[in-house]
């Protein structure tokens, strides 16, 4: 009798265990911030462990891009579209158990558009000519100008909103509204944050989520497939992922990036200041054989500088078919019928070291002849993008909509075109969605077809995940490892 | 020793028949690879990548599809002609200051000579290695000087030290009352007497130069791509070894092997020419 009393204990015990859910998870990342301040500072890294989950915004992503409301739970717009009136959520607290009223917003946007802020994208706030607030709840956000993209500016990690009172130790001790607290940084090795018991919103399911840093390729593959980590958010080696794939314990997942992958050009070194030789440059690209070759497969062929998942993407790939004989024809056309010799300075990403060598053999079938260096970023940095001593490089270009690089002559490519230039301020002063839309895809054909650089393809986001862990993202929006709707399936 | 007593003895010491075929297999393949290889290095085949041994690819295919074999034998000829040339620098330079230094032991020459060669063997040969690719690039040539430079103590002390022992002997001292001057006794009487020296320590150089120029390659500094390099088909593979072992398998084995027959050789030339070991020994 005892004995059976012992057993269905432990036949109870056993199922009980299986029964109850996980709600801790480890996420890998492959960088780790320099400090947790998203309001100070570029990293990325600071925005992938704390945005949404620490912090919020007045408005916030959703994984596919779109604007949700955020702290502000509703909004109007004056006729003029230079009023925004925000009605902020009430009994919000901040993690150290202070209201979040609408002073601290007040605070948040003048900190961040101030003259000494050092906001990583100022540009977010430069249309504010002033923030008020109307009551406790409710903040009145005056624009010199009409804003389209006002509310997706504000959903940046770079514009959430922070409290007076914590303003001072925010680096390392960051107090948020988010349903997440900061609980413990193991500098070098982790970050733990826990769940928040006072949050407004749906309580996460998640207890406590580790963001472990790894920057090994070979250590995050043993770390995950030893089940150290739950997730590894960017992957960094995309030749592991078929093995990922056939293992039934993890999900691959394969997400868009900002990051145009190009093979860019010294437009002002000969022989490449002739279009002809930009052209055949980059009719002699096989795109194809580079994502398969480098990338195993995870990339999108691209044919200008713009991200294709954008809506204002035109697909101009057919700008550059790969076609060697005529490339052989435009080098011959060009003055150079036996080719001639250059230099290709590869950064350390493996996109570039081995996408470098596919192209450096595929110029070599058209008779360019590439001479391979390999540099770590400092040295590419001073030679290459600061001295312009290179003939061709590769490089991701990981920031949103940065098409704008093409009007700046002293970029590193140093493409000057006087039109492109005058286009690319028209821009920035347009507010009318659908010319803004003509005036992008206009761009996005001149430096296709003046062959600026070889546009190869745009980098994939990719992450490997427990495949019981649901609800991380695919694709990156913004830099962010939202953790509010993640949780664990039996 | 004869001729026909050098070829007996060698047949007789087994680590020097293996050895040299061990050394001998790579050099051939090196040579044949000017002529002839199976496929073209070169050439990628991004739809035929990681493929394991098969008929048509004997040592399989790697992450761009190129012939694994066809590259180790490519590879031979870069590993080799690194060797060669850093054991010559360090030959060529090494052994004339080894010769000066031990005319007039405790010289001023000997001192600055000595004092320099101890300050050069002081640095970890790798690290400056690294130094010298990371300061003026890397490339096949940088790699060859950087290794070269850090074989000319190692001969210069060999030379002096087998010299000054040389320079005690009587016929050295007659060569002197008939006249010749001290640079002439080097050549003519001193290096004759050290050769079976020098060639055991080249041999033995010769390895490690293999190992430096794959160590180098490895981490980036070596020879450039598409050049293939044996330490940096091992660095390719390293994040695909779970999923393509053959990739490291297989340059992993000729650096292995060639160090091996080299090491071999070089303790089976010692036990046949070193004179030392000779007379005591046998």
């Amino acid at each position: 009798m005892k004995r059976t009393l012992t057993l269905t204990t432990a036949l109870a015990l056993i199922a009980g265990g299986a029964w109850a859910a996980k709600t801790d998870v480890t996420i890998g990342l492959q960088l780790e911030p320099p400090h947790l301040d998203p309001t100070s500072a570029a990293a990325g890294a600071i925005d992938q462990v704390v945005y949404s989950n620490v912090f919020e915004g007045l408005t916030r992503f959703g994984p596919d891009g779109s604007v949700n409301p955020g702290l502000a739970e509703s909004w109007e717009i004056s006729e003029d579209g230079t009023t925004y009136t925000f009605k902020l959520r009430s009994g919000v607290k901040f993690h150290d158990g202070t209201d979040l009223d609408a002073g601290d917003v007040v605070f948040s946007l003048d900190r961040a558009r101030a003259e000494e802020s050092t906001n990583a994208q100022k540009a977010l706030f430069a249309g504010i000519s002033g923030v008020e607030a109307a009551d406790d709840t409710t903040v009145k956000v005056m624009l010199s100008a009409p804003q389209g993209n006002f509310l997706f500016n504000m959903a940046w990690g770079d514009a959430v909103i922070v409290a007076p009172e914590s303003i001072e130790n925010i680096k390392t001790n960051p107090i948020g509204t988010g349903a997440f607290t900061f609980a413990d940084w193991k500098q070098g090795d982790s970050i733990t944050i826990s769940r928040n018991p006072n949050y407004w919103g749906d309580a996460p399911a998640l207890e406590e989520a580790t963001f472990k840093f790894i920057s090994e390729p070979t250590a995050a593959f043993g770390a995950m497939m030893a089940g150290d980590i739950d997730a590894f958010y960017g992957y960094p080696a995309p030749e592991n992922l078929a093995q990922f794939e056939a293992d039934p314990r993890f999900n691959v997942l394969a997400g868009n990036t900002e990051g145009e992958t190009i093979l860019a050009i010294n437009n002002k070194m000969e022989p490449f200041d002739d279009v002809k030789v930009r052209k055949a440059v980059s009719m002699a690209i096989d795109r194809q054989a580079i994502i398969d070759g480098a990338m195993f497969g995870y990339g999108t062929p691209i044919g200008t500088h713009f991200a294709p998942h954008n809506p204002d993407y035109v697909d101009l790939t057919a700008n550059a078919p790969f076609d060697p004989a005529a490339a052989k024809a435009l080098l011959a056309e060009a003055g150079y019928p036996d080719g001639f010799s250059t230099t290709l300075k590869l950064p350390p990403p493996s996109y570039a070291r081995r996408g470098g060598e596919i192209i450096a053999a595929q110029l070599r079938e058209i008779g360019i002849e590439t001479e391979i260096s390999n540099l770590e970023w400092a040295q590419w940095l001073e030679q290459a993008f600061r001295g312009y001593d290179y003939g061709l490089t590769i490089v991701s270009h990981t920031e949103p909509m940065d098409i704008g690089i093409y009007a700046r002559p002293e970029y590193y490519f140093q493409y000057d075109n006087a039109d492109f230039q005058t286009l690319i301020n028209d821009l920035s002063v347009e507010n009318d969605p659908a010319t803004r839309s003509d005036l992008l895809k206009k761009a996005q054909t001149i430096i296709s077809e003046d062959y600026v650089n070889g546009f190869l393809f745009q980098l994939a986001l990719t992450s490997v995940v427990d495949a019981k862990l649901n609800g991380i993202w695919e694709n990156a929006p913004t830099q962010a490892v939202d953790l509010t709707g993640v949780s664990w399936s039996e | 020793m004869t001729e026909a007593g050098f070829l007996h003895a060698a047949l007789r010491s087994r680590n020097l028949v293996l050895g040299l075929s061990l050394t001998l297999v790579f050099a051939a393949a090196a040579l044949v690879s000017f002529l002839w290889t199976p496929y073209d290095v070169t050439q990628l085949d991004i739809p035929g990548k990681l493929q394991t041994p098969s008929a048509s690819h004997w040592f399989g295919t790697d992450h761009f599809g190129r012939d694994i074999l066809s590259m180790i034998m490519v590879g031979a000829q870069t590993s080799i002609a690194v060797a060669i040339v850093a054991v010559g620098i360090g030959m060529g330079v090494g052994v004339p200051l080894g010769l000066a230094a031990a005319v007039h032991r405790g010289s001023l020459m000997d001192e600055v000579i000595m004092r320099g060669n101890d300050l050069v063997f002081a640095f970890p040969s790798l690290l400056i290695a690294i130094m010298i690719t990371a300061v003026f690039g890397p490339s096949a040539l940088n790699a060859i000087i950087a290794i070269g430079i850090f074989n000319i103590p190692v001969f210069a002390r060999l030379t002096r030290g087998a010299a000054l022992s040389i320079w005690t002997r009587d016929f050295i001292l007659s060569a002197r009352v008939s006249g010749k001057g001290p640079a002439r006794i080097s050549i003519e009487h001193i290096l004759p007497n050290v050769t079976n020296l020098l060639i055991v320590q080249g041999t033995i150089q010769f390895s490690l130069g293999i190992l430096a120029e794959a160590a180098l390659s490895y981490v980036g500094l070596g020879v450039q791509p598409p050049t293939p390099s044996w330490g940096r088909m091992l660095a390719d593979s390293q994040t695909l070894i779970s999923l393509a072992p053959h990739m490291a398998l297989f340059p992993g084995f000729a650096i292995l092997l060639t160090v091996l027959g080299l090491n071999l050789a070089g303790d089976g030339l010692r036990d046949i020419l070193d004179p030392r070991i000779r007379r005591t020994g046998r």
